[in-house]
């Protein structure tokens, strides 16, 4: 196994984050009819740090920001081990503007599911993904992210792995070779 | 471990703790699932499931068959009374021309103890008992106890007693492997005639007063008197068995403490449990049934995950 290599350390980590939240401004201005959804289990950190520090930036409250576990509507479920986790989306995304947020855009498969997942919720107006990580030559589906943290190219069989503050003790996204 | 160590939902004597802990925890997210504007979800859109009904069922069926249809799984049903069976099939003849229809999963009642496990060695397919005489019905027993967990959060250390026709229950014999298997203690409770000579070698005490049960207990879990399964008369009269282990308001409010009442339906009103207490506030028999969809869900979810 080759050496891990740092993609993002926790300075730059920070700094991605807040250049994110200042692109999602940009187009959603105070985010009156716009809601954050983070795709579990993975995803929960980086929406939940951005619902964070888009209340700082715009000093405002209510964000509001759900997660949605998808593993029931995997394709790949027989396939693999999966434990379901808790959906929390106590509001209505009938009509909103939805940003749904994932950790690492690798196959796609995860967003395709998280967008059918979604609509169990209503009808959006409209839907963005926002990633820290798009590892752009390993897609499987025709799905692109419009806010991008870091784009990386990397091969199938590397690992990223991004480590939070939250659960991990540091801020950190690492490339891994197998 | 996010597997279950079974093929098949035979019984709840064939889990583990582990299993039976994954099942109810599944069945969390499948709760919240079928809560939401559109309750279905379509992780099991390439699964056929056919529930087979040997015997009769209001219940069981419907909760099983929402929850396949709210999973997406494709369904055939199918009851003896209007089928080939009466013309002399046997069991796995008729099992094994519905698999060849391509069939991956069967839900099967039976009126014979065993029947699932039998089928289970013969056929080709993954198979859920709902019910199988008087041995176990273990997704009855699986909602029970997902429904206590929900009430007083926590199954560990709790008191449950089972109250009347011991001897003829499956949801009996499932309850009390899959509460003690959770840590709980359990009772049963009822006349000497509907209590099995060697049920007290489960591990189970044994009791013969309502009233005393009750105080015991923190929940009580009144069982249906099985009519239909009794050949010769196992006490006086209905309305002996009613004044003696029937449980009615003026019981309910006299007790030292408020104690859940549960009750696996059908109800026979006025016999086991009164109207009153039916329909009161310590009474969660509407909620096991909602939790019967989506621990039916559960099941079904885990087992298909190793089709």
């Amino acid at each position: 196994m080759m050496k891990p290599r740092i993609i993002l350390d926790s300075k730059h980590f920070e700094i991605t984050v807040t250049r994110l939240c200042y692109q999602l401004i940009e187009v959603h201005n105070d985010f009156s009819n716009t809601v954050i959804i983070g795709l579990q289990p993975r995803g929960i950190f980086l929406a939940k740090r951005i619902q964070k520090k888009l209340s700082e930036i715009l000093k405002k409250k209510d964000i509001k920001c759900g997660s949605l576990d998808i593993t029931f509507y995997r394709d790949d479920f027989r396939k693999r081990e999966l434990v379901p986790t808790a959906t929390d989306i106590n509001f209505i995304i009938e009509d909103k503007n939805v940003v749904m947020v994932d950790d690492v855009l690798f196959t796609g498969r995860t967003i395709r599911a998280g967008l059918d997942a979604m609509l169990a919720f209503g009808r959006p107006n409209d839907v963005e993904l926002l990633v820290l990580i798009d590892r752009r030559l390993s897609r499987h589906l025709p799905i692109q992210a419009k806010y991008i943290g870091k784009t990386i190219d990397s091969i199938a069989s590397e690992k990223v792995k991004v480590e939070w503050k939250e659960s991990d003790g540091e801020d950190k996204v690492t490339l891994m070779n197998f | 471990m996010s597997n279950l160590s079974t093929k098949h939902l035979l019984g709840i004597k064939e889990l583990t703790a582990a299993d039976i802990n994954l099942i109810l925890n599944t069945a969390d997210s499948f709760k919240e699932v079928i809560n939401r504007p559109i309750k279905k979800v379509p992780s099991l859109r390439d699964i056929t499931i056919a529930n087979l009904f040997f015997e009769n069922s209001t219940r069981t069926k419907l909760s099983f068959e929402l929850a396949e249809k709210r999973l997406s799984a494709d369904v055939i049903n199918f009851s003896s009374s209007s089928s080939s069976v009466k013309k002399g099939e046997t069991l796995i003849d008729t099992v094994n021309n519905i698999l060849a229809m391509k069939v991956d999963m069967v839900v099967m009642r039976h009126p014979n103890p065993g029947a699932a496990v039998f089928l289970s060695k013969h056929v080709d397919a993954k198979i859920v008992n709902a019910g199988d005489g008087a041995h176990e019905h273990p997704t009855q027993a699986l909602l029970d106890a997902f429904s206590i967990n929900e009430k007083l959060g926590n199954i560990k250390g709790k008191k449950i007693v089972i109250v009347g026709d011991i001897l003829h229950s499956r949801v009996a014999l499932s309850n009390i492997f899959c509460l003690q298997k959770l840590g709980a203690e359990v009772m049963v409770c009822g006349p000497t005639t509907l209590i099995p000579k060697y049920i007290a070698s489960l591990g189970v005490k044994v009791g013969h007063n309502l009233r005393e049960a009750l105080e015991w207990c923190d929940v009580a879990n009144m069982l249906r008197i099985q009519l239909e399964r009794q050949e010769i008369k196992y006490f006086p009269s209905l309305r002996e068995y009613t004044m003696l282990y029937g449980l009615n308001k003026e019981l309910l409010n006299s007790l030292s403490k408020k104690i859940i009442v549960m009750h696996p339906g059908p109800i026979n009103r006025g016999v086991e449990i009164t109207s009153d207490v039916a329909d009161s506030d310590q009474s969660i028999i509407l909620e096991q049934v909602e939790n019967g969809v989506a621990v039916r869900m559960a099941v079904l979810f885990l087992l298909a995950g190793r089709v």
